[in-house]
């Protein structure tokens, strides 16, 4: 990372680092002086302690298990989303008879959904695809959509004016136009698709850091609720800025002074 | 090249269904090489013309046709008022665009870059359009109608969006250029001494939906000194007072 860079990273989130900083001491000094019970918030230290000692299960298991669950929605809503928001693009019925149907699926408590996925999938792999698909298919769409829909009138009358055929301002100026929008909706998705996941497990799953976070809050492990919260965390900030990246290569010209 | 607008009318018609007849039994002619500039008031239906010529829009009633065969899209390089640059490609691959579209129409990288060297470009080639400034911007615009290969250039307002200065500079390359190129040009403005410097012939459009013809006689070639000259003063003067007479 260039000298430019690390300074402008440090600019942005050094007073973050100094509060969460702040925060773990804080925490571990309340638990500590048994200010508050371990039980209800364990020690910053005693996680990463736990983490360390199980990180075989954790990672090789649990980890590897919510990921695999991850990607499959994960590509499924990308997949799926990008093609309903081009079929939408290109046909007003479709939009009509089918964008009201994508914003109720998001009125629709996910949670209260999750156990008839239960019931057609059974305890599969699948169940929890279908709720990380329900949850992150929304952003893809909707984002695509917009961003497909914004191409300025008179852009488009002008590539017209040269000759160009629908299919013609569709790719050189619709798709490049909804870059931003369809970045932003994937970023959201990401995060989503996560949660997702994770939710899915919660309703019923013999792995995953979802499962393994409920199997320990029933043990009462704080630690072991912690330590799958702060992983999930770390791979929620990693895939995240692995979209951002992706996304500023994309949009280099956004980013060019 | 002939442009000729024969007896074109055209009504637009709002979200709300009200009809409102915009251009109205129009005929004029823009000849080969000629600089015609329409002025009017804002309403007198100065970009529908235009559009109309594209081929963007449909002519309810008339003829419109270039060496007598129809328009249709893609006939004529067009120049709008916003520069209009795709703001992801570079300069270069912007003024070529039209060669994407068109399979009769090739241009080279090496023939655009001749073009950019030749309106001062060059250095700019694979910069992106917000590095430009507004005058070079509008340049590379002006480039990309002219890299359409058509003999008849539409230039609604290039100059509307910039400063004082700049619009003097950019009034003074576009006469080298013109003057040099030979192309046919039809021009909105709504600045009249700028019609006057430029123009052979000015259309006036009118309110009532009719068009007078008001000839140049101004020497050629032109340079922007002339806008000090006491005949483009008289002429801006007899405009101004055209204008001023009109009733809405």
């Amino acid at each position: 990372m260039p000298m430019k860079q690390i300074k402008r990273w440090i600019q942005s989130y050094s007073l973050f680092i100094v509060f969460a900083s702040l925060l773990l001491i804080v925490f571990e000094w309340l638990v500590r002086g048994e200010i508050i019970p371990s039980f209800i918030i364990p020690a910053p230290t005693s996680v990463i302690v736990m983490i360390l000692e199980n990180w075989r299960p954790l990672v090789l298991e649990h980890l590897s298990a919510t990921m695999l669950e991850f990607f499959i929605g994960f590509f499924i809503s990308v997949i799926g989303g990008v093609l309903l928001a081009v079929w939408m693009f290109f046909s007003k019925t479709v939009e009509k008879m089918l964008y009201p149907a994508v914003l109720i699926s998001q009125m629709m408590p996910i949670i209260a959904l999750s156990p008839i996925f239960v019931l057609w999938f059974g305890y599969t792999l699948w169940s929890k695809v279908a709720v990380t698909v329900l949850i992150s298919f929304f952003p893809i769409v909707v984002g695509t959509y917009d961003g497909l829909k914004s191409g300025d009138k008179e852009y488009i009358e002008l590539l017209r004016s040269m000759g160009a055929t629908r299919w013609h301002t569709f790719t050189k100026l619709n798709i490049p136009m909804a870059l931003p929008s369809f970045f932003s909706g994937l970023k959201l998705a990401t995060v989503y698709a996560l949660v997702g996941a994770t939710i899915g497990e919660w309703l019923g799953a013999s792995e995953g850091l979802g499962y393994y976070s409920r199997r320990m809050s029933g043990n009462l492990n704080a630690e072991g609720v912690f330590a799958a919260i702060t992983i999930l965390t770390i791979i929620g900030i990693l895939l995240f800025s692995v979209m951002t990246a992706i996304e500023k290569k994309a949009l280099h010209w956004k980013n060019t002074e | 090249m002939t442009l000729v607008l024969k007896n074109v009318s055209y009504t637009f018609t709002n979200k709300g269904n009200q009809h409102n007849k915009v251009i109205s039994e129009l005929s004029m002619q823009v000849n080969r090489g000629e600089f015609v500039s329409l002025i009017g008031k804002s309403g007198t239906g100065k970009s529908t013309i235009l559009k109309l010529v594209t081929g963007l829009l449909k002519q309810d009633e008339g003829e419109i046709s270039i060496n007598g065969k129809s328009i249709s899209l893609g006939d004529v390089g067009y120049m709008p008022q916003r520069d209009l640059l795709l703001p992801w490609r570079s300069i270069i691959d912007n003024i070529i665009i039209a060669a994407e579209f068109r399979k009769d129409l090739q241009i080279t990288r090496e023939e655009a870059r001749n073009w950019l060297n030749h309106v001062g470009l060059i250095e700019y080639e694979n910069a992106l359009p917000k590095q430009l400034s507004g005058g070079m911007r509008q340049r590379a615009a002006f480039l990309r109608a002219l890299l359409t290969g058509k003999d008849l250039l539409l230039l609604d307002e290039p100059f509307g969006a910039l400063d004082a200065f700049t619009k003097r500079e950019m009034q003074a390359w576009l006469l080298s250029i013109w003057q040099e190129l030979n192309k046919t040009v039809l021009f909105i403005t709504h600045d009249l001494e700028e019609a006057c410097l430029l123009s052979d012939r000015i259309i006036l459009l009118h309110p009532d939906k009719k068009i007078e013809e008001i000839n140049v006689d101004l020497p050629r070639p032109r340079f922007p000194d002339l806008l000090h000259s006491t005949e483009l003063a008289g002429l801006r003067h007899e405009l101004e007072k055209k204008i001023a007479n009109e009733t809405d």
